[in-house]
């Protein structure tokens, strides 16, 4: 029996009128790579941002490990060991790498409400940042600042502090989102070396590096789930060929 | 994120030294007037935290300035004897509560609305002593006597001495200096600087950041608190001005025009502003017009204000040190 890491059960996000997450129970099991498919608008963001606690599901439910977290906020669920990276690049810009990282890394504090020794001589922060670039191969631009890095580097960057966090569970929202075919491919050996040891819940829209990636993938329509399954189900899927692959494909591949 | 350089650092002691050296050399006007102009650089600096590391930016940074200087001119003005340990510890944690209190409704909002909050707050208390007949009302309100700063029954330093008042006001604006680059440097002023550049991004990595929003203010009211206390010990007179839009206003103009982000830049917005205010008038009755001259130029022509143009020139000096920007 697989360990369930993390568990939605009914949950639902409306705004206004609109049902963003429409009735969706998931389950995302420990050590796999979930992928989360479907076309603009079928609210895969609000999902991912319900996980992360950026948002408040309307109803349902949330479980992390068992521990029920529906209305933690952001700040809680970084604690508590979920990871998020961001659509939209997200990072701190006028700062280096490092202390791009080094802010990820400080979570480890039980609180940075510490006022008196400098930061700098906090060893285990030092290596987590350092530890946390390596992974993403910026050891070399660990001194640059961010906002002048190419792009890619900076999606890499993302993913970076994430991990600086030490996170058990990474939500990735769209890693690969904008970028050119080399760092795409780059992005894409970062992520599956991280699947060997972690869980991943990962929204893309890059067909080939979901199914290349994926050990299962879920398939939303208007914020419902359409269909779960193994990566050959879903290819396979009469459903989801309508619904999302057929008519849908042109627009998103941009 | 700046970092103090070397030359800075000689900067800084340069002005450092001219300061110690200067009541030997200045009238007693002067003395004075330097003395008034550090209590305010104190004030400018805390609002510097808010302003230039939390990217908090009050509109009503005064409130606290004044509510330090009421609270020793209500609390402790008609004694004969004031104990300048007592008065202090009392007028900090009262400014510190009221700060606590104002911060903790403001700081759920963000951007123009907090702008807004916190100038309405200000008025609030600075109609409250207007209208107030036991606080003096509109005239303000006088003190007998300048706290006396004994240590057992030695008197330690002599606040009715000019120069005393003088070295006391310099070594409190060093000491609020250090202090906040201290906390600037450790694990709290990283997380606040983090949130000054992104605060969702630092939610997201597990801080919550109202908290550290609501310490900073905190701390800031707390300090212009006692800027607020040394003016009421200097001048012995208090008037609801000090609480004034006009007082957050001016010192918000006296940090970006010393550069924000810095701490020792506001110092420097302060000395321009007081001194220009103290001089032009004695060119020209338009004087206000040159004055606001020089201020659109500043923020046309130097963005990070004095301090920044000090950091350009500086790095010329130390472009051949290896390191630079790591904090």
């Amino acid at each position: 029996m697989p360990e369930i890491i993390l568990r939605t059960e009914h949950l639902c996000k409306n705004f206004g009128g609109l049902k963003a997450t429409d009735d969706v129970s998931l389950e995302f099991e420990r050590g796999k790579v979930h992928a989360i498919l479907g076309p603009n608008g079928a609210g895969k963001t609000t999902l991912i941002n319900l996980l992360s606690g950026e948002l408040q599901p309307s109803s349902g439910r949330i479980s992390f490990k068992g521990y029920d977290i529906t209305d933690a906020r952001p700040e809680k669920i970084s604690r508590i060991g979920i990871g998020r990276s961001f659509q939209k690049t997200n990072i701190l810009t006028g700062f280096t790498c490092f202390q791009n990282c080094w802010i990820g890394a400080q979570s480890c504090l039980i609180t940075s409400m510490r006022f008196f020794r400098p930061a700098r001589h906090l060893r285990r922060v030092h290596r987590r940042a350092d530890h946390a670039l390596q992974l993403c191969g910026l050891a070399a631009k660990r001194n640059q600042i961010a906002g002048t890095m190419s792009y890619g580097e900076q999606r890499q960057l993302e993913i970076a502090m994430m991990l600086a966090t030490e996170p058990e569970l990474l939500l990735l929202d769209e890693p690969l989102a904008g970028m050119g075919a080399e760092e795409s491919q780059q992005v894409t050996a970062l992520l599956r070396e991280l699947a060997r040891e972690q869980t991943l819940i990962l929204i893309e829209h890059d067909m080939d590096a979901v199914f290349s990636l994926a050990d299962r993938i879920t398939v939303m329509v208007d914020g419902a789930e359409l269909e779960t399954g193994s990566v050959e189900q879903i290819r396979n899927s009469q459903a989801v060929q309508d619904a999302y692959l057929g008519h849908d494909d042109e627009e998103d591949a941009a | 994120m700046h970092t103090v350089t070397r030359p800075i650092i000689v900067f800084l002691c340069l002005g450092l030294l001219l300061l110690l050296l200067f009541p030997v050399v200045g009238s007693s006007f002067y003395t004075g007037l330097v003395t008034k102009i550090m209590i305010l650089s104190i004030f400018t600096i805390s609002l510097d935290l808010l302003i230039g590391f939390t990217g908090l930016v009050s509109f009503g940074h005064a409130a606290f300035f004044g509510i330090g200087a009421y609270l020793l001119a209500i609390l402790f003005g008609d004694l004969e004897q004031i104990n300048y340990w007592w008065s202090l510890t009392l007028t900090l944690s009262l400014t510190g509560l009221a700060a606590l209190l104002v911060g903790w409704l403001c700081i759920r909002t963000s951007g123009i609305y907090f702008i807004m909050l916190t100038l309405a707050f200000a008025q609030m208390f600075f109609y409250f002593f207007f209208e107030s007949p036991h606080f003096g009302g509109d005239d303000g309100i006088f003190m007998m006597n300048k706290p006396q700063i004994n240590l057992a029954t030695r008197q330690l330093v002599d606040l009715d001495n000019e120069h005393h008042f003088y070295y006391f006001v310099l070594a409190w604006l060093v000491g609020v200096y250090l202090f906040l680059s201290m906390i600037l440097r450790a694990p709290f002023g990283h997380v606040l600087i983090a949130i000054k550049a992104n605060e969702q991004r630092v939610r997201a990595l597990g801080y919550s950041t109202p908290h550290y929003k609501l310490v900073s203010f905190v701390i800031a009211g707390t300090i212009a608190g006692l800027a607020g206390f040394l003016e009421a010990a200097h001048t012995s007179f208090i008037t609801p001005a000090y609480l004034g839009w006009h007082e957050s206003g001016m010192a918000i103009m006296m940090v970006i025009l010393g550069g924000m982000g810095t701490l020792f830049g506001p110092v420097i917005g302060t000395f321009i502003v007081v001194l220009l205010q103290d001089f032009l008038p004695e060119f020209t009755e338009h004087w206000k017009l040159i004055m606001g001259a020089i201020i659109i130029f500043v923020v046309l022509f130097l963005p990070n204000g004095i301090a920044g143009l000090i950091y350009s020139i500086s790095n010329r000096f130390s472009s051949r040190e290896p390191g630079g920007r790591e904090g």
